[in-house]
């Protein structure tokens, strides 16, 4: 325990009812989070990335529910840590934690800005929320945080509404409104997939700059392989709610050891890649998130599954250190050498 | 070389009025694409690439004529060999043209009736261009779902049923269940997952050798749209800015919008990070377009001279078959 995690999830166990199916979005998910650094979430569509992130901040909807699982968060290095688990969604003290200790930018920001006020009035909401502040200082201090997210013309674009902005401007707007009371963690869910390359470039070096800046954790939640290289420093690849494997970048990057992690890279094309060389493709498709395993989920699709593939659950194997892998091959010692 | 080319475009425009006030008073036009003019041979794949709003969707669907231009030419290359423009056509010989050009859309959540069997969706093109026997649609729309590697038996399903992946390769396989000789293919992997959209791109690729198909591949992932395409147009604001083979593209682009584009694709590679060039600001409105070059507002090195005149497409001296809309670059007199 010499590493400084700010946040600690054990075994979280997200589940949500849909009729009378029970639905497993996140199952069994152990993820530390490093003090000041990037973790990088990836996975498909359905993995329960974006779960796992809305579990932390119990943003979750009626019918979903946190069954099992501790959530342990470290505001200070070295200083008490509080459960989030144990807190109810409703109560006064998550209120607290939420926007103001972490906060959160969210995939689209054409749909999570509200149409009928301006963005001053929306950020300032989140600053009045949280701290003792009156309406002029706290409109100096948005218009100085505006000025350095980027947006021209600050003071006036304060009075604005949502719809006079582009969509790269919203989400900086959407990054305005998360970090107005100084966070401790940037949760940010898919934050430039509705954008434009060029847009993408430009709100990924400012949230890096951010991060320089004021020493921020940050959670990037992405399916972009690419995004992950460029920006974080630790990955946790994410399959059918679980994490199948955890590294740092350059572990996950130059030594992958999870056969879902080989295949995802294998499966992106890239701007040097040959025309002549077929991509790698995991044959079939995610399975249904309803459906209740009893072995490694991903074994129907492995192109390495074995019989003993089918026989229980793989266990979480350290395969060098601060690397781990969820994987049967493992637990035999099979690690492929760099 | 033109004998080859199977579709050519020539100053293709679309206009959107822009109408105002009770009486719809006509305020300006977007001018979504403005004289574009390319052509694509028989057998390649032609990929567009461009940022959202560049009039890359647009222009797709004009080829299929979902859209009337408002002025220019599209050519295509009937069975007698020769170019028609396919607007001047009676109507008997474009009803038989449109089985030729086919389109796959970028949402296959949206582009198949979901109150219809799947049966549906192959039978009523093939019983329009007239195949009149039910067994032989039926043998037809069985081979093709086989051809996508999807059980002939799902013909009976309905479009829940099936998952992303499941339902573009359906909407492939209706598409070339016409024998089609081009298919335009529009973003039609950008809503599937990775691991999907692999599974997808190597089939379209499988399919374009055994049945000699020309694909129009519109995409805004330039990784994506360079491993499909022989050549590359990449598009902005309504206009093609670069078009070149797809490797002279990636490795020797002129332009710098595609310099730009091209340094913005982030790689899943360490050590990758080579330095970005960060362009400012948004792409301006198509409803009133910067004067001279387009990009010259967030050009780096713009000069005096993008700001008044615009600059043309023309092959970069020494360059054959690379075309370059800069007034940075040399042209060929």
């Amino acid at each position: 325990m010499n590493k400084d995690y700010i946040l600690e999830i054990e075994n979280l166990v997200t589940e949500f009812t849909v009729g009378k199916r029970i639905v497993h979005a996140v199952n069994g998910v152990n993820l530390k989070v490093e003090r000041s650094k990037t973790l990088g979430i990836v996975g498909e569509s359905g993995c329960g990335k974006s779960v796992t992130a809305h579990s932390v901040l119990q943003l979750l909807p009626p019918n979903g529910r946190i069954v099992s699982g501790e959530i342990r968060f470290t505001p200070e290095s070295g200083g008490e840590t509080q459960v989030l688990s144990a807190y109810k969604k409703t109560s006064e003290k998550m209120r607290s934690i939420r926007g103001k200790d972490i906060s959160m930018i969210f995939q689209d920001p054409m749909t999570s800005l509200n149409p009928a006020y301006t963005i001053g009035n929306q950020i300032m909401e989140n600053l009045r929320n949280h701290e003792k502040i009156s309406r002029a200082d706290a409109k100096e201090r948005i218009i100085k945080l505006l000025e350095e997210l980027g947006i021209p013309a600050a003071a006036q674009r304060f009075n604005e509404y949502p719809h006079q902005f582009s969509g790269g401007m919203k989400q900086r707007v959407m990054i305005a409104i998360a970090l107005v009371c100084n966070p401790n963690i940037l949760i940010a869910d898919e934050p430039t997939t509705a954008l434009d390359v060029t847009i993408q470039a430009q709100i990924l070096s400012l949230m890096k700059e951010i991060q320089k800046k004021h020493g921020t954790t940050l959670m990037l939640i992405t399916h972009n392989m690419g995004i992950v290289a460029e920006v974080c420093d630790n990955v946790a690849v994410m399959y059918m709610g679980r994490v199948v494997e955890f590294g740092t970048v350059e572990q996950i990057f130059e030594n992958p050891q999870h056969p879902y992690t080989k295949a995802l890279m294998q499966s992106v094309p890239q701007l040097d890649l040959s025309r002549d060389v077929e991509l790698a493709s995991i044959p079939g498709s995610t399975p249904d998130a309803s459906i209740h395993f009893d072995h490694c989920e991903f074994a129907p699709r492995c192109a390495r599954a074995c019989a003993r593939c089918m026989e229980g659950f793989p266990e979480d194997m350290e395969v060098e250190p601060g690397h781990i892998v969820r994987c049967k091959l493992m637990e035999e010692g099979n690690v492929d050498e760099l | 070389m033109s004998c080859e080319n199977l579709l050519e475009v020539q100053n293709l425009c679309q206009y959107f009025p822009v109408t105002k006030g009770t009486f719809k008073r006509k305020i300006g036009d977007v001018k979504a694409v403005d004289h574009v003019s390319l052509a694509v041979r028989k057998g390649e794949t032609l990929g567009i690439v461009g940022e959202s709003g560049c009039g890359k969707t647009t222009m797709g669907r004009c080829i299929v004529r979902l859209n009337k231009p408002t002025g220019g030419h599209i050519c295509f290359r009937g069975e007698d060999g020769e170019l028609q423009d396919i607007f001047k056509l009676n109507k008997q010989d474009s009803f038989r043209l449109r089985k030729k050009i086919q389109i796959v859309f970028q949402d296959p959540y949206a582009s198949l009736n979901p109150a219809k069997n799947i049966f549906t969706a192959f039978d009523e093109p093939l019983k329009l261009h007239g195949v009149s026997s039910r067994e032989k649609r039926y043998a037809i729309a069985s081979g093709m779902m086989e051809t996508v590697n999807l059980s002939p038996r799902y013909l009976e399903r309905y479009p829940h049923e099936f998952s992303g992946g499941q339902r573009q390769r359906i909407c492939i396989a209706k598409a070339l269940a016409m024998n089609p000789e081009l298919i335009v293919c529009d973003e039609p992997v950008s809503a599937l997952d990775v691991s999907i959209q692999a599974q997808i791109m190597n089939l379209m690729r499988r399919l374009q050798k055994e049945y000699n198909l020309t694909y129009l591949f519109i995409a805004h992932d330039l990784s994506v749209v360079k491993y499909m395409s022989d050549r590359i147009a990449v598009m902005y604001l309504g206009k093609i800015v670069e078009l070149a083979e797809s490797t002279e593209i990636v490795e020797n682009c002129e332009h710098p919008y595609t310099k730009a584009l091209m340094s913005a694709v982030p790689i899943p590679k360490l050590g990758a990070k080579k330095e970005k060039i960060l362009l400012t600001g948004d792409v301006p409105s198509p409803l009133n377009p910067p004067s001279g070059c387009r990009f010259h507002p967030r050009c780096s090195q713009c000069m005096e001279i993008c700001r008044e005149k615009e600059p043309e497409l023309r092959e970069i001296s020494g360059r054959p078959g690379h075309y370059c809309a800069c007034h940075l670059v040399g042209h060929t007199e």
